[in-house]
């Protein structure tokens, strides 16, 4: 998993409430084997009028958006169904930040997960940060639990466990192989039947 | 402090950890196939990580698989799943029971069937139905696909101790029930969430006389009600099921002395007990949307209460009031990690054999692993359901979840021996009726439910 220490990336806003994980991605596309490929898919409803034909009026296609890795967005986002998939569309379309003002208990679990940043703010600094323009970068500073644009720092609370891995870049098979001295005592102490 | 099974095994596998926070468990049986493993084995390459104990690892193909003409998958997702799960096991050098395969089979008919299914073990697998394996005195669960990439590559897990729960049956089962109704009975008094947060352990003499198949029904569906793992303590009866068999412990005496520490001291150890007169069961039927929708043959289907009664009723075209004996059934299947073994196969013969099921009516067999197909082939169980007019499948998953072509079609009843009646489960606008092997058969021969315990079958 990649680290996160400190990040500057252009943004994209997609501000409505409640984005629910079927929109991140509907579950026709859930039949992929694997993590990856899921981020043409992405929003697909919202982004395309029909097959391969993308919605002009869409945020994410207007041509200035291009490369965007921070989504900035609003209350409750990823609620409903539990897929991980839908991080994994997230990340698969570059996004590494989030910023919303809330997420639901699986999405932001299975976010940590997969080495993307699930950042809470108040609505009027998100709002702040909607309104930057396409071209500018916004910085994350998850080392000092920070947003900074122009003149402004925006503070942002985070549990320390997984500050730690998201700092360190650790999923938690990483964490866990850092245990491996006791995972192999614990091995040599297993009865043998044969 | 009096302890439980469930403690017991647990403590043993903590490699690190307090109780009340997360603790790195050791898992000695993982089990795989196809739908929820191909992200975390691509997990595993992006990472450059080895599969850490292949010995421990066993993999199968199930939900997806063909119940005729096997090798002919026609659906290209479907397909690539199988074929992916075939090519990870030969990358990471995992075994694996492929398409065919003489061990080929539902991943929790052929864990037990297999012998890898050890009482005292910690057993994970993606998948809900997991639980069947802890019939065996074990600790089983269902995970997801981030935790089954993790199991891969450490062959440890990350878990906070549930709560136990002691589910207590006494009492000899009445002719004509079975374990099916104990577990279906349990859940419609009890509800689909009794056991959310609870680790079961079903116990009593009722149990205790259970076969070792009996006791997997028990367990596997113990989910429905929301207990992610549930267990049986492991007994003679065990130790004679797994001795034998193929990766069954070559030293059983030694093995057996280690299992016999894994019992629950005294009912003081659990954190809630719940009671069941096994004299005062009658067939189970589910009429709704859910497990714990479901009633005794004789009773008729209860008042609307809330919402979800309405949405259930509307969708199975069924009112308050009526009686299972009256729905008119098209579709039956035998089948699932529920009812799909060789004891559940005999039971239904021996209410089929010289019948014939009722005109109209299509009736899928599907024994859940190849040796269970094969055995009952051996005794003459296949002659006896195709000469009732049932079609005798391969072994799969089939139309318990219909990710194979086996769907039942929209607006048809189906009695069915599987362990889910939720909305288009076996098929879009389908509609299932659970119950056990004997009144699914008796079910084919009427063309619909009868009290198999009063009317002449």
């Amino acid at each position: 998993m990649d680290a996160i220490k400190i990040f500057s990336a252009r943004s994209v806003p997609l501000m409505n409430d409640n984005i629910d994980t079927d929109q991140i991605i509907p579950k026709q596309f859930l039949k992929n084997i694997l993590k990856t490929g899921f981020g043409k898919d992405l929003l697909y409803d919202w982004r395309y009028l029909k097959p391969n034909v993308p919605n002009p009026d869409f945020v994410l296609n207007k041509p200035e958006r291009q490369g965007a890795q921070i989504l900035v967005t609003g209350e409750n986002f990823g609620c409903g169904s539990s897929r991980e998939h839908a991080v994994w569309a997230l990340k698969d379309y570059g996004f590494k930040v989030i910023i919303a003002g809330g997420y639901s208990d699986i999405f932001y679990m299975n976010s940590t997960k997969n080495g993307v940043l699930a950042i809470k703010l108040p609505k009027d600094q998100r709002e702040y940060l909607a309104n930057v323009p396409p071209e500018q970068k916004i910085t994350v500073n998850l080392i000092d639990q920070k947003v900074q644009i122009n003149d402004k720092e925006f503070f942002f609370d985070i549990d320390e466990r997984i500050k730690y891995k998201l700092v360190n870049g650790l999923d938690d098979i990483a964490i866990t192989m850092n245990m491996m001295d006791e995972i192999k005592e614990y091995e040599s102490h297993i009865p043998d039947f044969n | 402090m009096a302890k439980t099974m469930i403690d017991k095994i647990w403590d043993q596998h903590v490699i690190k950890g307090k109780e009340g926070e997360p603790q790195l468990l050791y898992v000695d049986l993982h089990l795989l196939h196809e739908v929820t493993s191909p992200q975390a084995f691509e997990g595993l390459r992006e990472n450059n990580r080895p599969v850490r104990r292949t010995d421990k690892t066993f993999a199968t193909m199930d939900h997806n698989v063909p119940t005729v003409d096997i090798f002919n998958v026609k659906d290209m997702i479907s397909k690539k799943q199988i074929e992916t799960l075939g090519q990870n096991c030969k990358d990471f050098g995992v075994r694996v029971a492929d398409m065919g395969h003489a061990d080929q089979g539902i991943i929790h008919a052929i864990g037990p069937q297999l012998g890898l299914t050890q009482p005292g073990m910690l057993i994970v697998c993606g998948d809900s139905h997991t639980a069947t394996h802890g019939s065996f005195g074990s600790i089983a669960f269902g995970i997801g696909t981030s935790e089954v990439e993790h199991v891969l590559a450490t062959q440890t897990l990350w878990q906070n101790k549930p709560k136990k729960m002691g589910i207590r049956v006494h009492g000899k089962l009445p002719k004509g029930v079975y374990a099916k109704d104990v577990i279906m009975g349990v859940i419609a008094r009890e509800g689909v969430a009794f056991g959310t947060g609870y680790g079961a352990e079903f116990y009593g003499d009722t149990i205790r006389n259970m076969e070792m198949e009996e006791r997997m029904t028990l367990c596997n569906m113990a989910i429905e009600g929301g207990a992610k793992m549930a267990c049986v303590a492991s007994d003679e009866k065990t130790y004679e099921y797994v001795r034998g068999r193929k990766y069954a412990p070559k030293n059983m005496e030694k093995a057996i002395a280690h299992w016999k520490q894994f019992y629950t001291d005294d009912e003081s150890a659990y954190d809630k007990i719940i009671d069941l007169d096994a004299t005062k069961l009658a067939p189970f039927v589910s009429w709704g949307t859910n497990p714990g929708m479901a009633i005794p043959i004789d009773k008729t289907t209860p008042e609307i209460k809330n919402a979800d009664d309405q949405k259930a009723y509307d969708y199975v075209h069924l009112q308050p009031g009526q009686s299972l004996k009256d729905v008119d059934l098209k579709w039956i299947f035998f089948g699932s990690c529920t009812n799909g073994r060789l004891s559940d196969l005999k039971i239904a013969a021996s209410i089929l054999k010289g019948r014939h099921i009722a005109e109209g009516i299509t009736a899928w067999v599907v024994p859940a692993s190849r040796t269970i197909k094969e055995t009952a082939e051996k005794l003459g169980i296949d002659k006896i359901f195709k000469d009732a007019g049932c079609e005798w499948r391969e072994p799969g998953c089939s139309a318990c979840l219909g990710m194979n072509p086996d769907h039942v079609p929209a607006g048809i009843h189906c009695a069915s021996t599987s362990n889910r009646n939720f909305e288009g489960r076996q098929g879009v606008g389908s509609i299932t009726h659970l119950a056990s092997p004997a009144m699914v058969a008796a079910a084919a021969i009427h063309g619909h439910f009868i009290d198999i315990r009063k009317e002449a079958i």
